[in-house]
């Protein structure tokens, strides 16, 4: 099953390299080159050695052709690793942007329903941080993986070609290394989870206590927080000395095969040179390939584990891209023009889970220019109608309807440009906030912009900021309260009038003076356009045309303020309850 | 550079581990002491031993290499263990150190770094700065001591053919660390790029709602395209440099090597050098190599360090804003009474902001009163009653505690006097019992109990089945708002404070649990002086003074019928909220 899976990503991976395969061959066929050369140069080396037995003895006719010979190799090898390792980085780079590209495509039209239920730090990370991780594993791959595997195919082969039993004594001993690694990285896993396990504790205590920094000052509490912190410290510092020690015994533990493998070497091409079937040339060549040899061994269980968290890290991203988008407009879809703003929902049947239902045969019939305020407790649905307004969330069954037409048959950007929206959470996009405000409008001018934020009463706060309209805000918002972020989007709507408008909480923020200012401009605003507001304050919707209560998904009472409190209603015990 | 000199200061917090930190490369540099003489050992062997045919010869100097092997082997292990103990107790010293610093920042300082910001310092910056020291000690000795030690050994063989390590360290140095100079400030400039890609992601997440309403989709995906691109571009040039830094050290090692092949041929010649002798310089310019790439490597890892450690450093600098004062009073808990708090003119303007957030506001609040303080969204309400505790200093005029500046009083003392229950309820992972403690630690259960009741959350811990030893989850998740709440305002009670300053504690709680919980805040028998911040204005109407705020200035005091007359803005609130 999962080996499957790993396949399917191999598979994906490899369609996404394919674009790249001039790059690909050229990198192969310059790893071969490259590590061939490498390889050859010690036999060189030892030739040259060998030109110079002892005094008087030097063949320096040879030697300087050998040298020749060498020095162009060399340089040859400089070059075909460079291209090597350039072609790597195209490959990598390019196809990591490719696929974050491919990633951030489909976040444009995944359906609402799938992000609503993933967190966005999941979803970020994995077009992020797994994307970087996978592209580090794959460099890694290419210039470590490969290259390691034709070094330590091509020492065997120098090797052989020299002296078989000096290589079965490197061949015994060098996979020794290996299973050292092996050894202690198992045992001191669980020490790795103990310290883990310790800063995590540390962690959310520091969080605790420093995010709430303030009330711990208040209350003084400084002394008593510091000592806890203290002792979690000290455990940290034990189990974290354990951890980091018992780890680094590796490396000096592989190093110390390495150097039994020299010695084996070094004993036994020496036996061999006695008897004259090696030469001192050929013993200083073995020397330098036992090196060689060893290397890949050492770092191949690091690029193993780099590789496979690779192929997980692509495995997320994957699954991301081929996530089921939304259902995209149909090929015959109208652009809304012209919009009356007549709002329809025929026997509408939606839930977010198939087995729990929500709404359910909703029916309802807005005039154009209507004000329509939808009441209820949390949960009651009123989100969910405005999710199926603006299209968020496609109905199950039945339909709705703008100036007649089913939203499904015309185009998400007509419908969306007719409709203004102001959320109950505020978002603030990395900017200026008078790019905040021209968002849905990004033609308008200044004049324009601060017409807008007069309009929703944001001005007076804006031209206080250091650098008025040109401050820059971040996205959470950090230098702008609550209510202020609230303003903002108000004036994003402002600027574009639209003739539908969709308030959801909008002012559940501001207190209830700017509050009031606020339904004034808009009341001015929805002179003429179809409105649905969404709140928890009754002050807000007391006149508007049509009131829906809506409890659990249905509406349960319809009409407006006075006919409803003379119902008796829920409406009317909601309304009540705020004043005993 | 000045970055390097703030990481000096990090030190003092590994002084305790001198010990540590010089056993440690030492036994690093006995062992680097092993491996040099490892090349000599060959050499004898290719010499003595093949050469005289001598087999008792080579089995003992192979026997001498694997002793080497063990001995280094126990050395580089030992050093392993130093650097370890050195490493993690210099990052626990450093924690502390930093809690306890960050501990004493005030207000203004905090608001100005962020509380995530002070906790990536705490945890991660901290954990890379011990695998950095940890790597340091291991390996910034060891590098250049083989480098150096190689080069002597090449001398003590032969002085002409050593000239040749002369000429290409130094060249080789210039080399490796010249794209590493080139190419480290390039890095940061990728990850820039990455966090901007990183940005764009997150926004089109958070704002996803928004984004399509305003139909920005394509706008978004380009904006991300060019980002993403730039990114790419720039990671394929740094990749081309520091693609340098392999196949340049190569070429240069290797001419080098046969430069030394061809004078040791010639030395062989007239009869200086061995051929043994020639294997073993050959071996000392290859561990040259091997070092130098581990020496560059162990630099870019720690720079990344060294960073950590100079933002880590940066927030030990800052020192708070705050100058206690010396005035300072025994408290004897049970005897406290209301205290008479004055605003003189007082005006007051964050670090970094535009314009005053309060400003000439001028009050007082007679001993055991009670004041509203009632005003938009943003018109100063917090900053006002934060003023009282000395969260924050004024920038103008004075805050007066029982007749004296809050800026004369140890910080301790004053705010021993003042209860305050912030905006957001604050719980902490604990029992309610501990909870409730924070407030006053010397509480009895009764204590407790009676302050809880005045809360109106006794009710709460009444339903739970342990009572007081109901375990609160951190953050209080396994409480509703209105619990919270209700739990915040007794642990302000339980230390009867002077002064109780509620800053719109009671916004989750529903209208009859509201006027209850007013009513037994009037009755406490310790009459302490109360403020109460409020959008409602039900919460504040029956208070002896109204405080109404307007963008920051006082827009008119007095009781609630005087407001309704003559306050304009007052009058259009509670309008608004009947």
């Amino acid at each position: 099953m999962k080996k499957e899976k790993n396949n399917d990503t191999v598979k994906t991976v490899l369609k996404y390299i394919k674009k790249y395969r001039i790059s690909i061959a050229l990198s192969l066929f310059f790893a071969v080159v490259t590590v061939v050369l490498t390889l050859y140069l010690p036999i060189l080396t030892g030739d040259a050695v060998d030109f110079m037995i002892e005094k008087g003895r030097v063949d320096f006719d040879s030697l300087a052709a050998l040298i020749v010979k060498m020095a162009v190799i060399i340089c040859l090898t400089g070059i075909t690793q460079w291209v090597m390792n350039i072609c790597n980085n195209k490959i990598t780079y390019n196809v990591v942007r490719d696929i974050r590209q491919d990633a951030f495509k489909k976040l444009e039209i995944l359906p609402l329903k799938y992000l609503d239920a993933h967190a966005p730090g999941d979803i970020v990370s994995r077009i992020i941080a797994d994307a970087d991780q996978f592209a580090d594993g794959l460099l890694m791959g290419f210039t470590q993986a490969f290259t390691g595997i034709l070094t330590i195919a091509g020492t065997l082969i120098f090797m052989l070609s020299i002296n078989v039993w000096i290589t079965i004594v490197v061949v015994i001993v060098t996979p020794l290394s290996f299973f050292v690694a092996g050894f202690i990285s198992k045992r001191t896993y669980k020490m790795f989870q103990l310290q883990s396990k310790a800063r995590g504790e540390q962690t959310s205590l520091i969080d605790e206590m420093i995010g709430n920094q303030k009330v711990v000052q208040a209350y003084s509490h400084e002394d008593k927080a510091l000592e806890k912190f203290c002792t979690i410290n000290e455990k940290l510092k034990k189990y974290s000395l354990n951890a980091t020690f018992y780890s680094s015994i590796t490396n000096p533990a592989t190093r110390f095969v390495n150097n039994l493998v020299y010695a084996g070497v070094g004993v036994t091409g020496a036996l061999f040179a006695i008897n004259g079937y090696l030469t001192v040339g050929g013993l200083s060549c073995f020397l330098s390939y036992a090196n060689q040899y060893t290397k890949p061994f050492n770092e191949i269980s690091g690029v193993i584990t780099e590789l496979q968290n690779a192929l997980a890290c692509a495995a997320r991203v994957f699954e991301l891209i081929n996530e089921e988008p939304q259902i995209p407009d149909q090929a015959d879809a109208k652009s809304l023009e012209s919009v009356k703003g007549e709002v329809a929902f025929n026997n509408v049947f939606f839930s977010y889970v198939p087995d729990k239902r929500l709404i359910t045969d909703f029916n309802l019939h807005v005039k154009s220019g209507q004000r329509v305020a939808i009441v209820g407790p949390t949960g009651c649905g009123k989100t969910t109608v405005i999710n199926l307004i603006m299209r968020f969330y496609d109905v199950n069954s039945g339909s709705i309807k703008i100036d007649g037409a089913d939203i499904r048959q015309i185009t998400r950007k007509s419908l969306r440009d007719n409709i203004g929206m102001v959320l109950q959470e505020t978002w603030i996009k990395d900017g200026t906030i008078f790019d905040n405000i021209v968002i849905g409008k990004p033609s308008a001018t200044m004049e324009e912009a601060v017409e807008a934020a007069k309009a929703s009463h944001a001005h007076s706060f804006i031209k206080r900021l250091p650098n008025g309209y040109d401050t820059v805000v971040k996205e959470d918002g950090s230098n702008l309260s609550q209510g202020q972020k609230q303003l903002l989007c108000i004036a994003r709507v402002m600027l574009l009038k639209p003739p539908v408008l969709i308030l959801d909480e909008a002012t559940s923020s501001i207190d209830t003076r700017t509050e009031i200012k606020i339904q004034n401009a808009f009341a001015k605003l929805m002179e003429g356009r179809t409105s649905f507001i969404v709140a928890h304050r009754l002050s807000t919707i007391q006149n508007a045309d049509i009131i829906l209560v809506m409890k659990d998904g249905n509406i349960i009472e319809q009409g407006n303020h006075e006919s409803l409190l003379k119902q008796g209603g829920f409406y009317a015990g909601l309304y009540n309850s705020q004043f005993t | 550079m000045e970055m390097r000199l703030n990481v000096k200061n990090l030190l003092i917090y590994i002084k305790e581990y001198t010990k540590e930190c010089i056993l440690g490369p030492s036994f690093k540099l006995l062992e680097a002491c092993f491996d040099l003489i490892v090349p000599l050992v060959m050499a004898a062997i290719i010499d003595n031993g093949i050469a005289m045919g001598d087999r008792g010869y080579i089995f003992k100097y192979g026997g001498v290499l694997v002793l080497l092997a063990l001995v280094g082997l126990i050395c580089s292990i030992t050093a392993q263990y130093f650097a370890a103990k050195a490493a993690t107790g210099f990052a626990a010293n450093l924690r502390v150190a930093l809690f306890k610093h960050i501990e004493s920042l005030s207000f203004t300082e905090m608001d100005e770094i962020g509380t995530s910001t002070m906790i990536t310092r705490m945890t991660s910056d901290i954990n890379q700065l011990q695998s950095g020291v940890n790597m340091a000690l291991r390996l910034f000795l060891r590098s250049p001591f083989i480098v150096f030690g190689a080069a002597i050994m090449a001398f003590t063989i032969d002085l002409k053919s050593a000239l040749i390590f002369v000429v290409v360290i130094p060249l080789l140095a210039v080399v490796i660390f010249g794209i590493m100079l080139i190419s480290m400030p390039l890095y940061k400039k990728v990850q820039s790029g990455l966090d901007n890609v990183l940005g764009i992601t997150r926004q089109n997440l958070t704002g996803v709602r928004v984004i399509r309403a305003f139909n920005k989709e394509q706008a978004e995906l380009e904006n991300f395209s060019n980002g993403n691109e730039k990114l790419t571009q720039m990671q394929l040039f740094v990749g081309k440099i520091s693609a340098l830094t392999n196949p340049v050290t190569y070429v240069m090692i290797n001419i080098a090597l046969i430069v030394l092949l061809w004078v040791g041929g010639i030395q062989i010649n007239t009869g200086k050098l061995t051929q043994g002798e020639v294997v073993a310089m050959v071996n000392y310019m290859s561990q040259i190599l091997v070092e130098l790439i581990k020496l560059a490597n162990t630099i870019v890892l720690s720079t990344k360090a060294v960073a950590c450690g100079g933002r880590v450093q940066s927030i030990l600098e800052i020192t708070s804003s705050m100058k206690d004062g010396d005035y300072t009073e025994t408290t004897t808990g049970s005897v406290n009474s209301g205290t008479e708090v004055r605003f003189q003119h007082v005006g007051m303007s964050y670090k970094g902001a535009g314009a005053n957030s309060v400003s000439d506001i001028d009050f007082t609040a007679k001993a055991g009163s009670v004041t509203g303080v009632i005003g938009g969204t943003g018109s100063g309400k917090s900053t006002l009653v934060n003023l009282i505790p000395r969260f924050y200093d004024v920038s103008e005029g004075c805050v007066m505690v029982g007749g004296k500046d809050v800026r004369s009083y140890e910080l301790d003392t004053l705010r021993q006097k003042i209860g305050i229950v912030l905006q957001k309820a604050v719980l902490f992972h604990g029992t309610i019992r501990e909870n409730i403690l924070w407030g006053n630690p010397d509480a009895s259960d009764e204590d407790v109990i009676e302050a809880l009741k005045a809360a109106q959350a006794w009710e709460i811990v009444t339903g739970k089945d342990n009572g007081l030893d109901y375990v609160i989850q951190q953050g209080g998740r396994n409480l509703s708002g209105g619990q919270k709440q209700r739990f915040t305002i007794a642990r302000a009670l339980v230390r009867k404070p002077s002064i109780l300053i509620l800053d719109d504690s009671a916004s989750a709680l529903d209208f009859a649990t509201d006027a209850k919980l007013r009513k037994s805040l009037q009755e406490l028998p310790y009459k302490p002086t109360i403020f109460i911040v409020s959008q409602r204005t039900s919460s504040i109407q029956h208070a002896d003074n109204i405080l109404v705020l307007d963008d920051g200035e006082l827009a008119g005091q007095g009781t609630h019928e005087e407001l309704v007359k003559n306050c304009e803005v007052y009058r259009e609130i509670y309008q608004s909220q009947i």
